[in-house]
């Protein structure tokens, strides 16, 4: 296994709460990365940790070699790690392409005097993007919505646009928060072709989710988090037996039978 | 334009390019009708559009970028007091041996094209000012801290006539040097074939100039990586965040940006109305100006223009009408004309938010180029 990402005894306090505790993790090149956990794991937290907006109280992530930069944000989109969010996040006000061509805003070059004088390097830039963000919306499957207000979008619709606006930014890690919350089973299976399409087509995927089949029949490895620590890590059908897991998710007391 | 041409009756909608000639004349021959009521109504048009430069500039703060910024004004009186120290005799009134040692006995009288970019540089750069101590601010908080912004360059141009006399005080200065391009000065009529061509119609085509380059460059802004970052900023932060805007750099950008329009149409002001003084640059201003482009339509260039247009023009009417009204039906003037302004911006703000609260020209902003929109949509 390459390694693309890793999390070495990363660590994250609210005053008195620890909301990850020396949690490390690897994630390999061309991997699909579950991240499960009970409610208040601290999932979203290290998330938020590793895409810049938190800093980390101690350790860091290195990501293909490099040290990842904290609490910069723009800097570890440039590094080539992209997120979506639990509540979808859009540019409600901008149609579906423009909220893609947005995406692709850290890839693009152009100062404000070329803008102005709108130059060859400008027009081609621009000519560029729109055309690379309507492919990511034909990829995700809602070209047709191009030119629709991404407000007036179906959720499932959001989902995607927000996947097409991270992939705009050409990332090599991309983390899904949730990606499948409130969607019916129809629309999960979607989701699951498009993730697995995305791998497939060289993009690491680190998945947070609470859709148990969707990991379990997803994810190449899976991390648990609970209370902020790493209690497991392992392939699916190894977390599913480990018994501190179950206890995570069940409560003491239980035993398998 | 185009949303311009589009408020034609009937026109707008079945002939496009006729409704366009229609705006674009109407633009052109507005001062002749104008002067035909007296020159007053030449100046309004041209301070029209000195208000609309300083829409568009704010319409860049407030509908682009989302920051509400209550003390735009301070940028008009950078650009204003700049024209006003680099092209007047104030220098050498104030410092006349200074004056005396560095050969300017007369005072400093720079040209336009010198002074205009550096008020605007210095406009520029007081907006960057701003900028760094409110970049966490928002909402509410970012109103209050530019509101008092605005409040504290008034008060400095107040009382920065001692110990040095940079600004000569609530007095203001006088006797500013009038526009002069390469030797025709503006500030002159000229006299053609008989004909009479008032001054001030110089001034409304160079102002219009002046105008259309502003448009034309903020369209291009719009339609543009920045534009977009602006918009995404505006509707989400924290997503613009995880997309790798980098929103210190997008808020510092707009805030300078903005200022540089106000900075600009500052200077003109001063050369126009050859006279500076701190009252020009009040809280009422900034209102004002934010007034045009809330009743215009946020976030749309058109609906800043024709704000500033209506805003610009409609008290002037009124306060020709209103003032032989009262006089006829109290036999005093009862209501002071600028009371009326302040009055009927805040009918306006009403009425608008009861009829149509996207403003006069609602936004449909685009941030794409349509002709590689429609490129890419046929290539599927």
């Amino acid at each position: 296994m390459i390694r693309l990402l890793e999390a070495r005894g990363v660590s994250k306090f609210f005053g008195g709460l620890t909301a990850l505790a020396e949690v490390s993790l690897t994630i390999g090149k061309g991997e699909v990365y579950g991240l499960i956990g009970p409610n208040g794991a601290g999932k979203t937290t290290l998330f938020n940790v590793l895409t810049g907006s938190y800093v980390a109280d101690e350790g860091e992530f290195v990501f293909d070699g490099t040290e990842l930069p904290s609490g910069k944000p723009h800097r570890v989109v440039e590094q080539g790690i992209a997120r979506t969010f639990q509540n979808i996040r859009l540019f409600r006000e901008m149609t579906a392409l423009e909220n893609v061509m947005a995406g692709h805003h850290i890839r693009t070059r152009a100062t404000i005097w070329g803008i102005l004088t709108q130059n060859r390097h400008t027009r081609e830039e621009e000519r560029l993007t729109t055309e690379r963000a309507f492919e990511l919306l034909r990829y995700v499957g809602i070209e047709r919505f191009a030119r629709t207000v991404s407000k007036n979008l179906s959720y499932g619709d959001q989902r995607r646009l927000e996947i097409a606006r991270a992939l705009a930014t050409e990332p090599r890690l991309l983390a899904l928060d949730e990606p499948a919350a409130g969607m019916n089973a129809t629309e999960t299976g979607h989701l699951r072709e498009l993730i697995e399409r995305i791998r497939t087509d060289g993009t690491t995927v680190l998945l947070i989710e609470h859709d148990v089949k969707l990991v379990m029949g997803l994810c190449d490895r899976i991390a648990v988090l609970d209370f902020g620590r790493k209690i497991a890590e392992d392939v699916p059908a190894e977390v599913q037996r480990n018994p501190a897991v179950i206890e995570a998710y069940l409560g003491g007391g239980h035993r398998a039978q | 334009m185009n949303e311009l041409a589009e408020l034609v009756p009937w026109l707008g909608k079945h002939k496009p390019r006729a409704a366009r000639a229609v705006v674009l004349l109407v633009i052109l021959v507005a001062p002749m009708i104008a002067i035909m009521f007296g020159r007053t109504w030449v100046r309004v048009l041209d301070f029209a559009l000195l208000y609309m430069m300083l829409a568009l500039g704010l319409n860049l703060v407030v509908g682009f970028a989302g920051l509400l910024d209550l003390g735009y004004i301070a940028f008009y009186a950078v650009g204003a007091y700049t024209w006003a120290f680099l092209a007047s005799p104030h220098f050498a009134d104030a410092f006349p041996a200074v004056a005396a040692g560095i050969g300017a006995a007369d005072g400093i009288h720079l040209p336009f094209w010198l002074v205009l970019p550096v008020g605007a540089a210095l406009a520029a750069m007081a907006g960057i000012v701003l900028g760094f101590p409110v970049l966490r601010l928002r909402g509410d908080y970012l109103a209050i801290v530019t509101l008092g912004f605005g409040e504290i360059v008034r008060i400095f141009m107040n009382n920065l006539n001692y110990p040095i006399n940079i600004t000569n005080g609530p007095q203001g200065i006088n006797l500013l040097d009038s526009m002069n391009l390469f030797g025709w000065d503006l500030a002159r009529s000229i006299k053609l074939w008989g004909f009479k061509i008032d001054s001030l119609f110089f001034y409304y085509y160079f102002f219009l100039l002046c105008v259309a380059g502003s448009i034309l460059f903020i369209q291009r802004l719009q339609i543009s990586r920045v534009g977009r970052a602006w918009a995404a900023m505006r509707d989400d932060e924290l997503a613009a965040r995880a997309i790798g805007i980098n929103i210190r750099n997008m808020k510092l950008l707009a805030f300078s940006l903005g200022a540089t329009f106000g900075g600009v149409a500052g200077g003109l002001f001063g050369a126009f109305q050859g006279f500076v003084s701190p009252e020009s640059f009040s809280l009422m201003e900034s209102i004002a100006v934010l007034v045009m482009v809330v009743f215009g339509g946020m976030g749309n260039i058109a609906g800043a223009v024709v704000g500033a247009l209506i805003l610009t023009a409609l008290p002037e009417i009124l306060r020709h009408i209103a003032q032989p009204v009262q006089q006829a039906l109290f036999g005093q003037v009862l209501l002071d004309p600028e009371v009326l302004r302040m009055l009927l911006y805040a009918l306006a703000m009403i009425l608008m938010m009861l009829l149509r609260p996207g403003g006069l020209i609602p936004a449909h902003a685009r941030y794409s180029r349509p002709e590689y929109v429609t490129a890419g949509g046929t290539g599927a």
